[in-house]
């Protein structure tokens, strides 16, 4: 008997570890300190354990800088990595879309917003693998509540 | 004969093919183990011949699921030699029981008074008792644990004090497998008077527990880390203070008799069984007590000591594997036999914690789950034990007496691969990236 529950194509390991998931899991942007901490928060994964801390360094409602810190999966490192580096540059409002757009994409909706996608392009293979959705989350719902003056999450 | 090609056969879900042509190898034991065809058979065939409430009818079906109901408390008693002196109450699992108990013992504490756990406690023993606390304003000391991953019992003399009302120990842990000294353990609280509470969620499915002769109060575990099915648990304890402690939760079955101004309480065991129970699970529980007894639970112990072993030994060969498991520890310290000072009997067997510094341990369980093989990657349900590790999470392979050592060559074989996956060198260079 087959159900639906029993989803028997395997998906591919590669699909998950792009190349450059790798590459950000190996040498994460982001480490730097910062002059000045603005905004931060700390995300909590509560089902494995890990954390992330996320600080942001803004000027005239632009982010300077991103520092993010804790250990974390590869997902959640190239995630967070791929945040770092996306969003150094970019003003609040901008952030805030990426966060929809970064969203929509892990929860398999629609996109509402068009966004430079750069290297986030390889987060949409993580979907094939629903427990580790959390992971590629977890910097940027941090990011969520930096932004949101909130100092702590736990996502779930 | 211990024949596990044969008991196999029992577990339909060991044929499963997880992806195509990846049949499953389950390691993921400790969470829950898997059922064999009985008991699966026990629920179908309660609900299609004798479904009825129990404790309160005259019919005919009433009184076979009453007394099949009942029959399972015995079978509890004799599983883990408990005596007349003690009731078996079914509750929904370790965690409800540890908390019953928490709750129930808990009443009579005063501010000042303390608790004694350890720091290789799951959870399950660690919350209550923080509730407990927040209510009561009582203490709560941790045994601390050594090198070896054993309790530290010199530590554990000078924490008990006239203070201490409650001692709860897990008897073996989830994690580094150490199995406690619950007769050491006792036989200190008792010098105080302390109330003793075993978790026994991850011995009893694996070796022989002597209730009568631990020395302890209570002791506490899960059906469905055994066989049994999910929403069973089991408190048994001394009927003596059970009568003295107040009832858990209120409604049917745990009376005697309600009027409009008061109750009064049923006896124990009913007393904190209320409403209509888990019928067609207790008595699936029940036989899978009969079937762990009919292979031995001695058996059962042999064996996974043999798989557990023969894994360690192949887990050697990843240098950069940091293994924390208390037979691995103790037999690196040079006294590795299994009747070394500190670790008890059986301890370190049946499951295998594992890091590597460099790969995340749910990158390690999404691979090796791409080839069929289910492990635990997290901080199973012990953060604070984790904390102490300095990890935030862990791997995790537990077996159970149907996994073979075919099984743990093919864990092996993708664990390999899961570590060579990332090129950083996960299996190779890191030695050289990390200071010993
Ligand atoms: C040592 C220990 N205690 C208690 C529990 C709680 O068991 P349950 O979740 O069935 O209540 C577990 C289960 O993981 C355990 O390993």
């Amino acid at each position: 008997m087959t159900t639906a529950i029993m989803d028997r194509s395997t998906p591919q390991l590669d699909e998950l570890y792009k190349e450059i998931i790798l590459e950000h899991y190996r040498h994460p942007c982001g480490r730097e300190p910062l002059e000045r901490v603005d905004l931060e928060a700390e995300g909590l994964n509560p089902l494995c354990g890990d954390e992330v801390k996320l600080g942001l360094q803004i000027k005239n409602n632009v982010i300077e800088k991103v520092h993010l810190e804790g250990h974390g999966c590869s997902i959640s490192t190239a995630s967070g990595s791929i945040l770092a580096d996306i969003l150094k540059g970019k003003t609040l409002d901008e952030a805030k879309k990426y966060l929809t757009y970064v969203k929509e994409t892990m929860h398999n909706k629609p996109h509402s917003i068009d966004v430079e996608e750069g290297d986030l392009e390889v987060l949409e293979g993580v979907k094939r693998f629903p427990v580790r959705i959390k992971c590629a989350l977890l910097p940027w719902t941090t990011l969520e509540e930096a932004m949101a003056g909130h100092k702590h999450v736990e996502i779930s | 004969m211990f024949d596990v090609k044969k008991i196999r056969k029992d577990f339909k879900i060991l044929n499963r093919e997880i992806w195509d042509d990846k049949l499953l190898v389950y390691l993921d034991n400790a969470a829950t183990t898997q059922k064999p065809n009985c008991v699966i058979d026990s629920i179908v065939n309660y609900y299609e011949n004798y479904n009825a409430n129990i404790h309160r009818g005259v019919h005919k079906l009433a009184e076979e699921a009453t007394v099949a109901y009942e029959n399972v408390r015995e079978k509890v008693s004799r599983f883990i030699n408990a005596s007349d002196e003690d009731a078996v109450i079914f509750t929904r699992n370790a965690t409800e029981s540890m908390n019953l108990l928490a709750f129930c013992l808990g009443e009579s504490l005063k501010e000042g008074d303390e608790v004694i756990i350890s720091e290789m406690e799951h959870h399950a023993n660690i919350i209550p008792w923080y509730l407990l606390r927040d209510r009561k304003k009582i203490t709560i000391k941790f045994i601390p644990i050594t090198e070896k991953y054993e309790l530290d019992y010199e530590a554990l003399e000078k924490l008990i004090t006239k203070k201490t009302k409650i001692v709860s120990i897990t008897q073996k842990s989830n994690v580094l497998g150490t199995v406690n000294d619950i007769k050491k353990i006792s036989k200190l609280a008792k010098t105080v008077n302390a109330i003793v509470i075993v978790d026994a969620a991850q011995s009893a499915p694996h070796m022989k527990i002597d209730f009568s002769n631990l020395g302890a109060d209570f002791i506490a575990f899960s059906s469905h880390k055994m066989c049994g099915p999910t929403g069973i648990g089991v408190l048994v304890g001394k009927k003596e203070l059970l009568e003295k402690m107040p009832p858990y939760m209120g409604g049917g079955e745990m009376i005697r008799k309600v009027t409009f101004e008061d109750f009064t309480c049923n006896d124990v065991p009913w007393k904190f069984e209320a409403g209509t129970p888990n019928i067609a699970d207790v008595i699936a529980f029940g036989v899978a007590l009969d079937y762990l007894e009919n292979i031995g639970i001695e058996n059962i112990y042999e064996y996974e000591k043999e798989l557990t072993l023969y894994a360690l030994d192949k887990m050697k060969q990843f240098e950069f594997l940091k293994i924390y498991n208390s037979r691995a520890a103790s037999c690196e310290q040079g006294s590795g036999n299994s009747s070394s000072q500190d670790a008890g009997r059986g301890s370190g067997i049946g499951l295998i914690t594992f890091s590597n510094p460099v790969v995340h341990p749910h990158d390690i369980a999404t691979i090796v789950d791409q080839y069929g093989v289910a492990i635990r990657a997290g901080h199973h349900c012990a953060q604070p034990l984790m904390k102490k590790l300095g990890v935030s999470s862990t791997c995790r392979a537990s077996f159970y007496f149907y996994n073979t050592k075919e099984e743990i060559d093919i864990f092996i074989n993708v664990l390999k691969k899961a570590l060579e996956y990332f090129e950083i060198g996960a299996c190779k260079t890191l030695k050289t990236v990390l200071p010993k």
